[in-house]
């Protein structure tokens, strides 16, 4: 008996690329997620929650030590992006401990479904960063009436 | 995670907590302590001085629901942690500010600690 102990690459055809692109979606779809919630590639990523109820969707980010004025929040179709810089403060002497985190930083979350772009707020308080999007009104669960013949 | 037993009249209930991440910095004065505590505002810092170490506390508020959650990254529970102090340190002299979630100590060096230069008559 032969046992094939490996294939030459000619041989073997391996579609690397497309296999590759679409395994984040696969475990996206695996452990559904609402929708790809995606990291950062930058300095560091702020802690994420995302809440949803029959009117709106509420997406908080724990921001501690960043100043209002450097980040922003954008929305484009159904993708909620939160983008900024965490600065340190200059201090005089020298540092003993660093473990927090500073940097650039910016995360997505695509959204369950269309939002009400031009009610949506924010709110900052004690270094958590709140945004409240109003579902546009055919993401809302309607009542189907059942007709009794 | 820092770990406590806290008694309450019913039972001793074990309190968990979350380590929030500090950056120390020391100069000619003392030191200074910053620590990240997200959620928590200025009537939910507790910080303890005494017996040699410096306790920090944050609670956060309880979180309103807003629903149904469909993407948790975050802890709901308090933050704590426990500095051995530095025996030079005037525990009198502690002053803390919070900011948007980041908690600001100042620690001072007692002044009989401090460099003097002597001079030689």
């Amino acid at each position: 008996m032969s046992i094939i102990r490996y294939k030459t690459p000619e041989l073997t055809p391996w579609s690397s690329v497309g296999r590759l692109s679409s395994l984040q979606e696969f475990l996206d779809s695996a452990f559904q997620l609402a929708g790809p919630v995606r990291g950062s590639s930058f300095g560091w990523s702020p802690g994420l929650d995302v809440y949803e109820d029959a009117d709106k969707v509420t997406v908080q980010l724990e921001l501690a030590g960043v100043k209002k004025e450097d980040f922003e929040i954008s929305l484009h179709e159904d993708v909620l992006t939160i983008a900024g810089e965490r600065k340190a403060e200059k201090r005089e002497g020298e540092s003993y401990r660093s473990e927090r985190a500073f940097g650039t930083f910016s995360r997505s979350v695509t959204l369950p479904g269309p939002v009400k772009s031009g009610e949506v707020k924010a709110t900052y308080q004690d270094g958590v960063l709140t945004v409240t999007l109003p579902k546009a009104e055919e993401a809302k669960p309607r009542k189907i009436q059942v007709e009794l013949e | 995670m820092s770990t406590t037993t806290e008694k309450s009249p019913a039972t001793a209930s074990r309190v968990e907590y979350v380590t929030p991440p500090v950056n120390l910095h020391q100069d000619a004065e003392g030191y200074t302590l910053e620590v990240e505590m997200p959620g928590v505002g200025k009537d939910g810092v507790e910080i303890t001085a005494g017996d040699g170490k410096l306790t920090i506390v944050g609670h956060r508020k309880a979180a309103e629901t807003a629903g149904k959650a469909i993407y948790r990254e975050r802890s709901s529970r308090g933050f704590r942690r426990v500095f051995d102090l530095d025996p030079s340190i005037d525990t009198g002299a502690i002053s803390a500010h919070v900011e948007q979630g980041l908690l600001t100590v100042q620690l001072r060096k007692a002044e009989s600690a401090k460099p003097r230069k002597i001079t030689v008559s």
